[in-house]
């Protein structure tokens, strides 16, 4: 069996005494497409940005291609990673935003070649021919000079979704991209990642779109006051779900 | 007011094509003559005045000990300016850092530089050699590899330089901070995400969005510090005032003398001030969608998917997008 791009063990976050996570395991194969849904405080947010070690987890373990995120062992040791390793780790997972969160005083092709040139120090001639061909796939050749502040709310979001492919990233993590949208904006947004999950990129997306879970989702996963309830088909925990909190979150979430 | 009513009703009334009168301010230009009419009057009474002694002024305005204390006024404020805002910006993220001992440390200076006159900070340092006869390089507590005499290093230049730019820094870091504080937390986490250090993130993420809000009050002081340069002339260092009371003190023409320093001052002023102006419209990049240069609009020729070499042309000369080392 071949080892999973994202791997949870019994992951625990607390911010003071409060306990946010409260022991998640999941694990999200090569190539699939999961989705997180829950109600709002349930963590989601919070396990993202542990996946991308934006957050540390206060017990338990996270491998994202079978490397440990954050941490090195030694023995029965765990040490904290240094920051320019906790970095290197970071640019091989993506991360989109709700706010999009784009450098607003870089046009969109900056905004994309940023983390290939200064990061990864590639060579920038080729970052932005590179660069280019991602805004040309998120639809956006066009604007390339135009600073964020130039942009639609969807247009802004697709050149960051751009700004995380840049990096070549195993895996995308996107947190609720289409919440901050216009509604008549979130379809061109969801098209980009549509076609992203058919080209084979392996994705984590918090959402409430349920018609994009059921479309795109390989597998959906329900998460309740800092807990994993309940994780299948789309099919099945959105039109058959077993537990009862899913069930009410989802009348409510439908209705 | 009226007039612009009539105007707009007039439009819906009738689609006809009808000239637009635009308002006339009355008191625009009654307050216009009014002010032109006493900046003349003063000007008039300032020159015909034989006690301003103007052919005083000529005389010195280009005087050698003018110019060079003109120098070493601009040196002073340049070079203590920089300092200030590079120990500014040490602090500013010292205060920000999650570090007690460093934000307590950064606290402290600013209490301390911001709290005691600056006049007493610069005889302080000049009189540095009263206090600490030598300053020795060495083992804390232990053995002195390196002595040197104070007053060898503390000249008047130094002191002034240490006074102006320590006082500098203090104020300059609550400005850096507050221009940091105005960057939202979701910026340095996509910086973060993408992989950037710290260091990266604030070079080139924080630091150039802050600047926005640090270069005003940034232009500000620096304008602030020209004019603080001469109180260096209790710790006798030549700059613009110092030699300007030098000359008076001889010949007694205090107020042609102090006319001269007043012109030269006001002269570096207004060249700042352009020089600012320049400096926050490269920083309003990417702010001012309505402003500056228009995006090409969609469905004209500029629009049509540039290959990629012509990007890398355009952006070539770019200092900002080179690859950091
Ligand atoms: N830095 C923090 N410090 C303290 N509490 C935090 C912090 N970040 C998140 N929390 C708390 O953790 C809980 C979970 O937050 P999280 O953002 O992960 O929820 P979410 O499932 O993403 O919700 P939403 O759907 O509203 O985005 C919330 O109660 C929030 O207040
Ligand atoms: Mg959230």
């Amino acid at each position: 069996m071949s080892e999973p791009m994202l791997r949870a063990r019994n992951v625990h976050k607390s911010f003071g005494h409060l306990e946010i996570l409260k022991g998640i395991s999941l694990e999200v194969q090569a190539g699939q497409v999961a989705c997180l849904l829950g109600p709002s405080g349930s963590g989601k947010s919070t396990f993202l940005r542990c996946i991308n070690h934006l957050e540390k987890i206060n017990d338990g373990e996270l491998w994202v291609a079978g490397e440990r995120i954050g941490y090195r062992r030694s023995g029965n040791k765990l040490h904290e990673l240094k920051e320019n390793q906790t970095a290197k780790q970071r640019a091989a997972v993506g991360m989109v935003f709700q706010q999009f969160n784009l450098f607003p005083h870089r046009t969109a092709l900056e905004n994309v070649i940023e983390g290939p040139v200064v990061v990864q120090k590639r060579n920038k001639a080729q970052a932005l021919r590179e660069g280019m061909e991602l805004l040309d796939r998120v639809g956006l050749a066009d604007k390339y000079k135009h600073y964020p502040a130039q942009l639609s709310g969807g247009q802004q979001q697709r050149v960051a979704i751009a700004r995380a492919l840049a990096l070549k990233p195993r895996l995308m993590l996107f947190d609720e991209p289409t919440s901050a949208l216009d509604p008549e904006l979130v379809g061109e947004v969801l098209d980009v990642m549509g076609s992203l999950a058919a080209s084979g990129m392996t994705m984590i997306v918090v959402t409430h779109e349920m018609g994009f879970a059921k479309e795109v989702g390989d597998v959906v996963h329900f998460m309740a006051d800092g807990q994993l309830v309940e994780s299948g088909s789309p099919t099945q925990v959105l039109g058959n779900p077993r537990e009862t909190r899913t069930q009410a979150f989802l009348s409510k979430v439908l209705a | 007011m009226t007039q612009v009513a009539a105007v707009v009703e007039g439009r819906r009334n009738e689609e006809a094509d009808l000239r637009v009168v635009p308002a006339r301010f009355v008191g625009r230009w009654v307050a216009a003559v009014a002010v032109l009419g006493i900046l003349a009057m003063t000007i008039y009474a300032m020159f015909t005045n034989e006690r301003f002694h103007w052919d005083v002024v000529g005389e010195y305005l280009f005087a050698a000990p003018v110019i060079s204390g003109l120098g070493k006024t601009l040196m002073l404020t340049g070079i203590s300016m920089l300092i200030g805002v590079l120990l500014g910006i040490v602090v500013a993220v010292c205060r920000l850092s999650s570090n007690p001992i460093l934000s307590t440390a950064a606290w402290a200076y600013s209490w301390f530089f911001r709290g005691t006159p600056l006049m007493v900070q610069l005889l302080f340092w000049f009189f540095l050699a009263a206090l600490v006869p030598t300053i020795g390089l060495g083992v804390p507590f232990g053995p002195e590899l390196l002595s040197i005499d104070t007053n060898s290093v503390i000249s008047p230049f130094t002191a002034a330089l240490l006074g102006l730019s320590l006082n500098e820094g203090a104020y300059m870091g609550e400005i850096v901070r507050s221009g940091i504080r105005a960057i939202s937390p979701g910026q340095t986490e996509a910086a973060k995400a993408i992989g950037m250090s710290r260091l990266q993130t604030m070079r080139r993420v924080v630091l150039p969005q802050a600047m926005r809000v640090i270069i005003p009050p940034t232009g500000n002081e620096t304008i602030g510090m020209l004019k603080y340069t001469s109180l260096v002339i209790v710790i006798g260092y030549s700059e613009l005032l110092t030699s300007v009371s030098i000359i008076y003190s001889r010949n007694f023409q205090t107020i042609p003398l102090l006319i001269v320093a007043a012109i030269w001052y006001l002269a570096v002023t207004a060249v700042f001030s352009v020089g600012q102006h320049f400096i926050e419209r490269h920083f309003e990049r990417g702010f001012t969608p309505m402003k500056g240069k228009k995006p090409p609009t969609p469905g004209t020729a500029e629009t049509v998917v540039p290959s990629a070499a012509e990007p890398a042309a355009a952006q070539a000369n770019e200092p900002e997008l080179e690859p950091t080392k």
